[in-house]
């Protein structure tokens, strides 16, 4: 179809340069074209005036319409006399179109410093986190002020709209963190007995289980699951609300969507962290025992009789005090990442990635804050 | 002087479960014409269109699209056609993340080899056949007004100089002057680049003013077909109510003593 003859010829004819087209001068041959454009644009201080001859073109579309508005300006700019002959009268009027286009000067970018943009980034990067710090006080304040009206009237607190929530976020989520905790539990009780195995204090790994599940890993591992399970759908949803305007909507009829929103969402949480960190807590000791008795040949008897020595009502107290702080903390970030999403597809993604590194983040952060208050009260 | 259709469609069947949304509905579009379709809410117009550019399945039926039939086709030849239609979603369906120049040097970046220069100089034409200048090429989708939304959303679909365009209701969601202006748009643009149009519309004002002819969708097929003055003297209950409606009427009187 193409190529038969040449897209372009040129001819010297003293001072005139004579062009004639053939083919099709469309999308397909486009790049080919514009280096042939560029080709004979070169010659174009040489003469004095030009001539293309368009008789010999088959196909000609916006491309090659533009690409023959490119040439005549390049020989005008040059300073000599353009000339289109043999064009179709209906191409003609494509080429018309295309006679006023690009001709403002698209202002370029000026090119940065790299030292001046790194320093903008790091100080970009310093007040984002401000920022968000901001963020969050306000999203607690609010979140506040909404739970205080709520209590006021509790007649407008979305009892539906809770139950709803605390059956996905709890009732759904309570295999997969029985699952997760069980096995945690399992990990942990093999590599105890396994490790103190060498020095014969085998039971010492009911001490382990005990208290590192009670205290900190169970609460943990539950929130760091709550984060990336619910916490990040909380951010998807209210984002995607926030991206087609239903957000806006529900303000304009004179809801608060802290209230309507946010609110059953975060209490929710602060709800079902408790209830998950109990049962992961106790799947986790379940596997513990299960591998001492299989794997360390520890009776289950043995087992309980050790672990109602190693651990106190203190250590199972700890652990559940943890677990409503870091429900509310999960929620508020997942909450006030959600309404920062703006339009596009792209920033839901960014919101939904930040909003479960940083509760993961905060909820590390809070359990060190934890462990040092515990400590110094003696717990 | 009877051209091969570019669209033809025969005894298509589509249907979702138990409910059959198109029942052996057959139709043709000429070259370079404007076709409008219309029909009632859900009565099939879009379903049509998605069919037709394969986005649903059809149960029965033949379409064939610039001589090619869709069934029997290869990958390679239905991904050659799709490079000769451009298609404007009813909410623009402009890539989010993606500025405007970039959504418009999408397909050009996939289909064709083109250097950055051409590609740059090519957006900014098209964005200037549909009336933006290089000042909103460098906006993202979320910063545009409806109106906007929808100009891009054509140059992107013009950006490989298709053949046929599809537009799923063009001036739905459009105040009456830009849509006024959005038709004038179709029209000039059908004009310079011998488009044919397959127009999916609600809007009289449109149908009066644009389209060649219309095929009105009722029941799962054409009940109606040709220029106005033909839809006016239809017999066709539903294509009666449609244009001798109050607005219909209003706006056909107009038209006559102009």
């Amino acid at each position: 179809m193409m190529g038969i003859a040449p897209l372009l010829t040129a001819e010297f004819e003293g001072e005139q340069l004579k062009l004639s087209a053939a083919g099709s001068w469309t999308a397909a041959n486009a790049g080919e074209l514009e280096a042939l454009v560029d080709g004979v644009a070169r010659e174009a201080p040489k003469v004095r005036s030009m001539s293309i001859d368009m008789g010999g073109v088959r196909g000609f579309d916006t491309f090659g319409a533009w690409l023959l508005e490119r040439l005549t300006r390049l020989f005008s700019v040059a300073g000599s006399k353009a000339e289109i002959v043999g064009l179709p009268a209906h191409d003609r009027k494509l080429l018309d179109e295309m006679h006023g286009v690009n001709r403002d000067a698209v202002a370029t970018p000026a090119h940065e410093n790299k030292f001046v943009s790194a320093l903008a980034a790091l100080g970009r990067g310093a007040t984002g986190s401000w920022r968000d710090l901001i963020l969050f006080a306000e999203m607690f304040g609010a979140l506040g002020t909404a739970a205080a009206r709520v209590v006021m009237r509790p007649k407008d607190f979305r009892f539906t709209s809770a139950v709803n929530q605390l059956d996905r976020v709890a009732w759904q989520a309570v295999p997969i963190i029985l699952l997760i905790t069980f096995l945690i539990g399992a990990i942990i009780s093999q590599q105890g007995i396994f490790h103190f195995r060498k020095f014969g204090a085998e039971l010492y790994s009911v001490d382990l289980v005990g208290i590192l599940v009670l205290r900190e890993i169970g609460v943990l591992i539950v929130a760091i699951m709550v984060a990336g399970r619910s916490g990040s759908s909380y951010t998807a949803e209210l984002g995607s609300m926030m991206m087609r305007e239903e957000v806006d909507a529900l303000r304009t009829m004179g809801f608060d969507p802290i209230e309507v929103l946010v609110l059953p969402r975060v209490l929710v949480l602060v709800i079902a962290l408790p209830i998950l960190t109990f049962l992961g807590s106790m799947a986790a000791l379940y596997g513990g025992g299960l591998v001492a008795w299989l794997y360390g040949g520890m009776s289950p008897e043995i087992y309980l009789e050790r672990l109602t020595q190693a651990i106190s009502v203190t250590h199972f107290k700890v652990g559940m005090l943890k677990a409503p702080f870091m429900g509310l903390v999960i929620g508020i970030v997942a909450c006030a990442e959600g309404l920062q999403v703006k339009g596009s597809a792209e920033s839901l993604g960014l919101q939904t990635t930040a909003s479960v590194v940083k509760s993961i983040f905060l909820v590390i952060v809070l359990d060190g804050l934890f462990a040092i208050f515990f400590a110094s009260i003696g717990m | 002087m009877e051209e091969a259709p570019v669209i033809k469609v025969r005894d298509l069947v589509v249907g979702f479960g138990d409910h059959v949304v198109l029942d052996r509905l057959s139709l043709d579009v000429r070259k370079g014409e404007i076709l409008g379709i219309v029909g009632t809410s859900g009565g099939g117009k879009s379903v049509l269109l998605r069919t037709i550019i394969g986005l649903l399945p059809k149960r029965e039926g033949m379409i064939e699209v610039l001589g090619v039939n869709l069934d029997t086709a290869s990958e390679e030849e239905r991904r050659a056609l799709e490079r000769r239609w451009g298609i404007l979603f009813q909410q623009g369906a402009l890539f989010s993340s993606l500025t405007v120049r970039q959504n418009v040097q999408f397909p050009m970046r996939e289909n064709l080899k083109l250097s950055d220069r051409m590609m740059d100089e090519m957006a900014l034409a098209k964005l200037e056949m549909v009336g933006l200048g290089p000042r909103d090429a460098d906006k993202f989708p979320s910063e545009l007004s409806g109106g906007m939304t929808k100009r891009v959303a054509l140059a992107r679909a013009l950006a490989l100089d298709p053949e046929i365009v599809f537009l799923d209701e063009p001036t739905s969601g459009l105040d009456p002057i830009s849509g006024g202006e959005f038709d004038g748009l179709i029209k000039t643009l059908q004009g310079t680049l011998g488009l044919t149009v397959f127009m999916v519309t609600h809007d009289l004002e449109s149908l009066y003013t644009v389209c060649d002819r219309v095929a009105a969708l009722a029941d799962g097929r054409v009940v109606a077909i040709g220029p106005m003055p033909t839809m006016l003297e239809s017999t066709h209950p539903w294509v009666q109510t449609y244009f001798q409606g109050k607005r219909g009427a209003l706006l056909a009187e107009r038209r006559v003593s102009q």
